[in-house]
């Protein structure tokens, strides 16, 4: 069947059965690889994607679900590739593999949606259901407090770290 | 242990051509063995080999407009080798690292030696070789301008990609002279001046990976992301009884269902690592395959494996407890005497399981065959082992099949093994369309190549000065034929083989059907658990400190008697050992750890593996009802006189640790019925935030010639973790994972 969707901004309308996981149709009909797949069943988060600005697992949603609802995935997190996550985690090099990163920058975001501040309580809470197998927890964890940095200084820049 | 040995040292030579629109390319660095071939094949001029992009061929590229190409050669798995490779060329180059673009080679042997991610061997084995390339390309443009002003070279000097001539006070730019520097006759590479350490810019640089902003703004890099026009998409289906195959399916069903537009019988062969039978579905949409496959009814043939199981294991090894063991590896001294006449001893048997990589990127690969050639996209370790593999079961030849590295979403060992490629070669050749094969997460988890579990009955002795005296070891494992099964091995020279006076090593293999594999710091994430915690328990039986005890063991080296015709077991550097027990004692403040509350404990280990030292103690809680949490690692490495990239060095010993943490809580794969068990993260647990303590990493540097980080970090915090939880709760972990003991305490 014939469903629009919105995602990062643009309508685009894609033909797949109803019961197409979000995840699937991101990927293979709109060609936005950014969104990974781990395990399709709701136990990694490497699928997360905002819908309506709360995190979700895009392997467990209904294409048919998400129809009306405002939808962004790492390619739209910000226009320009600048968040300030998409920044703290280039300059504190948080990736490992990058595989899981992606799920981890969009659970990231909504807590600091949230959460300007989070603490490491708040970060352990937020971020526990986001697996990385290469173990970048501590990089994760110093890069959201980086971001938060950044969201909270006054210049564009918010100081550089060396 | 390793699945790659270091070469002997050979003679490399370079080649070096002009680039087609001017500038500079230095070409393949090769090893006297393939030198002969590669020049056989090279045009007669000396000319740039035609290649759709002739940089590809290449290490180093210089355009005129001073764009500077690296070319990465081995397979990036988030082991950093893609950013630290081009910084060994980019140094000696003298370019500034912001100038640098870098680029991933493709497979191609004739070009690049050893494009392969295992054993830790990158570091040892391109220090050289990669700062040689760079500093002959810098001689060859500094010659260009001496050349051009008529100077002696000697006087030119170089700065982030500018020559400079001082007493004439000119400079020209890497771009400005490449054109010229082509035609310079290159240095021999082995005699080339390399630069002092201390000079250093941009190697022991924190330097951010070449691919974060790609990765964090969600570009598509690895093989999971790549696409092609027509693609098709692929499932296949194993028997879950390793090596079963299929006896009947209703491929007529499946071939009606939506999406589907292939599915067939694949026969497949006996080679575990090879391509196995199944049923293989391609279609339109993956995911509409996954509904398909819903319905697939297979009858297989199980074969004999069906009825192996960890249950069996365990006590076929009870049984070989029970008698000695079937061959002898190491008899020093005179074991049972010492044992005998000894104040302390100690006996005791562990275990530790099969366990999955479980890397994040499920198995996948892109395979396209049309008129008599292969081409493949894929996520692998063993880029080159993965193209025989594909060539010899579909009778291809290596030179028709093209192989594109893409970057793993991790492989820890995993990759090292290319069933996915030959599997998708097969599929996309016999299905007549390009087509991307994607393993389910449960398929990831049924069909890994395990570490493979393994048995030791340990006894030993101790005197009163905390002096282990004794030390017997029956190690069963898996193998046929008096043969290992892969990664199931131990050698004569394990630790603390040459440090006892009275040891005794033997194994007894159990036969296996299950397949095994390299998985991070192969034999090495067992053995160390074992040895290093059967240390710990000799000396709390003599009422010992367990670091004292370590440095006494480690004053009694003793060069193994050598066999003769044989070569010495290998056996690690007591020195340098010592240093980084001495070195992580200091920084975890061991001295004070009495005065820690109760349920709180540290705990030491060290092991030596890949070329890499490292000692570490953990800092454990154990709650009175039995949770573990791990407060805090320290680390103490020393692998050689430099950190390359500090930054990478850091992540892949705190990914080490914490993945060996995760491995100690609750990590098993169990066989029953000749099939795993575990099939996905909730039985499969990984290490979550919450559960990540901070890792403190401290260097010795010593001035070795730098080694491999990815795996030496892993083995010791094992045994750190399960002493430390003795020393809280005094309870001896003697088997793993922790989930399958009580730990509380009152
Ligand atoms: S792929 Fe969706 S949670 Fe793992
Ligand atoms: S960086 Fe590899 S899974 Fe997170």
């Amino acid at each position: 069947m014939n469903i629009t969707l919105k995602v990062n901004g643009q309508s685009r309308t894609v033909d797949v059965p109803a019961d197409m996981p979000l995840l699937w149709v991101l990927r293979d009909e709109l060609d936005l690889k950014g969104t990974k797949f781990g395990c399709g069943s709701q136990q990694c988060g490497a699928c997360t994607v905002h819908v309506n600005g709360s995190p979700v697992r895009s392997c467990q949603r209904r294409v048919s679900a998400v129809q009306n609802a405002e939808i962004t995935t790492i390619e739209g997190l910000a226009p320009d590739g600048t968040h300030a996550l998409q920044r703290a985690w280039d300059e504190l090099d948080v990736p490992q593999c990058g595989y899981c990163q992606a799920g981890q920058l969009m659970r990231a975001a909504a807590l600091l949606e949230r959460t300007p501040k989070p603490t490491d309580a708040d970060i352990d809470t937020a971020m526990s259901g986001n697996l990385c197998r290469c173990a970048t927890y501590p990089r994760i964890r110093q890069g959201i407090h980086r971001a938060a940095e950044l969201l909270a200084s006054p210049t564009p820049e918010g100081g550089n770290r060396e | 242990m390793t699945p790659f040995s270091l070469p002997v040292s050979r003679r490399a030579f370079l080649r070096v051509s002009a680039l087609a629109g001017g500038g500079l390319l230095v070409a393949g660095l090769f090893d006297s063995d393939d030198a002969s071939a590669a020049l056989t094949t090279e045009r007669p001029d000396g000319a740039t080999p035609a290649a759709d992009d002739p940089r590809l061929g290449a290490y180093v590229s210089i355009t005129p407009d001073g764009v500077v190409t690296i070319v990465a050669k081995n397979p990036e798995i988030g082991q950093g080798v893609k950013t630290m490779l081009p910084m060994l060329i980019a140094e000696e180059l003298d370019v500034a690292w912001s100038q640098v673009r870098v680029e991933q080679a493709k497979l191609d042997p004739d070009k690049y030696p050893r494009q392969t991610a295992g054993g830790s061997t990158a570091t040892p084995t391109n220090w050289l070789p990669m700062r040689q390339v760079g500093a002959a390309a810098r001689a060859m443009l500094v010659g260009a301008a001496a050349q051009r002003w008529n100077v002696p070279a000697a006087e030119c000097t170089t700065e982030e990609g500018v020559v400079r001539h001082r007493a004439s006070n000119r400079s020209a730019s890497y771009g400005e002279l490449a054109t010229a520097a082509a035609s310079i006759t290159p240095p021999e590479l082995a005699s080339v001046p390399l630069k002092d350490p201390k000079s250093f810019r941009i190697i022991g640089k924190w330097t951010r990976g070449v691919d974060n902003r790609a990765i964090v703004t969600g570009k598509p890099l690895f093989g999971i992301d790549v696409t092609r026009p027509n693609l098709h998409y692929a499932t296949f289906v194993k028997s879950p009884v390793f090596g079963g195959t299929v006896a009947s399916a209703n491929l007529d069903a499946i071939k009606a269902l939506p999406g589907v537009t292939h599915a067939f019988v694949v026969e497949g062969g006996t080679n575990l690592a090879g391509l196995l039978g199944g049923v293989a579905i391609v279609g339109t949409n993956w995911w509409l395959l996954q509904e398909a496959k819903k319905k697939l009814a297979v009858t297989w043939k199980e074969g004999a494996t069906a009825s192996q199981s960890s249950a069996g294991f365990a006590s076929q090894a009870a049984e070989r407890f029970k008698g000695t063991p079937e061959r002898t590896l190491r008899a020093d001294g005179h074991v049972a005497e010492a044992l005998a006449s000894a104040s302390v001893t100690v006996e005791a048997e562990y275990f530790y399981p099969f366990i999955a990589h479980a890397s994040l990127e499920p198995q996948n690969c892109t395979a396209e065959y049309a008129n008599g050639k292969l081409e493949i996209w894929a996520p692998t370790q063993n880029p080159q082992s993965g193209r025989g593999l594909v060539a010899s079961t579909l009778g291809l030849k290596a030179e028709d099949i093209t192989v594109h590295i893409t970057r793993s979403g991790g492989g820890f060992g995993r990759r090292l093994n290319n069933d996915y490629m030959v599997e998708a070669a097969w599929i996309a050749k016999e299905a007549g369309v390009p087509v991307k094969l994607l393993w389910t997460r449960e398929e990831d988890f049924q069909h890994d190549f395990y570490r493979p579990g393994g048995f030791h009955k340990l006894r030993g002795a101790i005197d009163a000065n905390g002096r282990i005296t004794a030390w017997d070891n029956h190690f069963v494992s898996f193998g046929t034929g008096g043969n290992f099964a892969q990664a199931a091995n131990i050698g004569a020279g394990e630790f603390p083989a040459s440090y006892v006076p009275n040891f005794a090593l033997g194994v007894s293999l159990l036969p296996l059907g299950v397949p095994t594999g390299f998985l991070r710091a192969p034999g090495s994430n067992g053995l160390a658990y074992v040895m290093q915690s059967f240390i710990d328990e000799l000396a709390h039986a003599a009422k010992a400190d367990p670091v004292e005890v370590r440095r006494q063991l480690l004053a009694q080296y003793q060069a193994p008697a050598s066999t003769p015709g044989q070569q010495a077991p290998a056996s690690p550097d007591a020195a340098r050992l010592r240093a980084v027990v001495d070195l992580v004692a200091e920084k975890s403040g061991w001295a004070n750890r009495g005065s820690l509350p109760k349920g709180t404990g540290m705990g030491v280990a060290f092991h030596f593996s890949h070329r890499g030292y490292f000692a570490e103690v953990a800092q454990v809680t154990v709650s009175r009802t039995g949770e573990v949490t791990v407060d805090k690692v320290w680390v103490a490495g020393d692998v050689g006189s430099q950190i390359i990239n500090p930054s990478g060095a850091e992540q892949q010993v705190v990914g080490s640790v914490l993945d060996g943490i995760a491995q100690v809580l609750a990590q098993e794969i169990t066989i029953e019925g000749g099939r795993a068990v575990q099939d996905e993260f909730r039985q499969f647990p990984l290490l979550r935030m919450r559960q990540a303590p901070p890792v403190e990493v401290h260097w010795h540097l010593s001035e070795h010639a730098p080694t491999g980080i990815g795996e030496p970090a892993l083995p010791p915090v094992v045994p750190a973790v399960t002493n430390a939880i003795f020393a809280a709760t005094g309870k001896r972990v003697r088997s793993l994972p922790l989930s399958k003991h009580d730990l509380s305490w009152s």
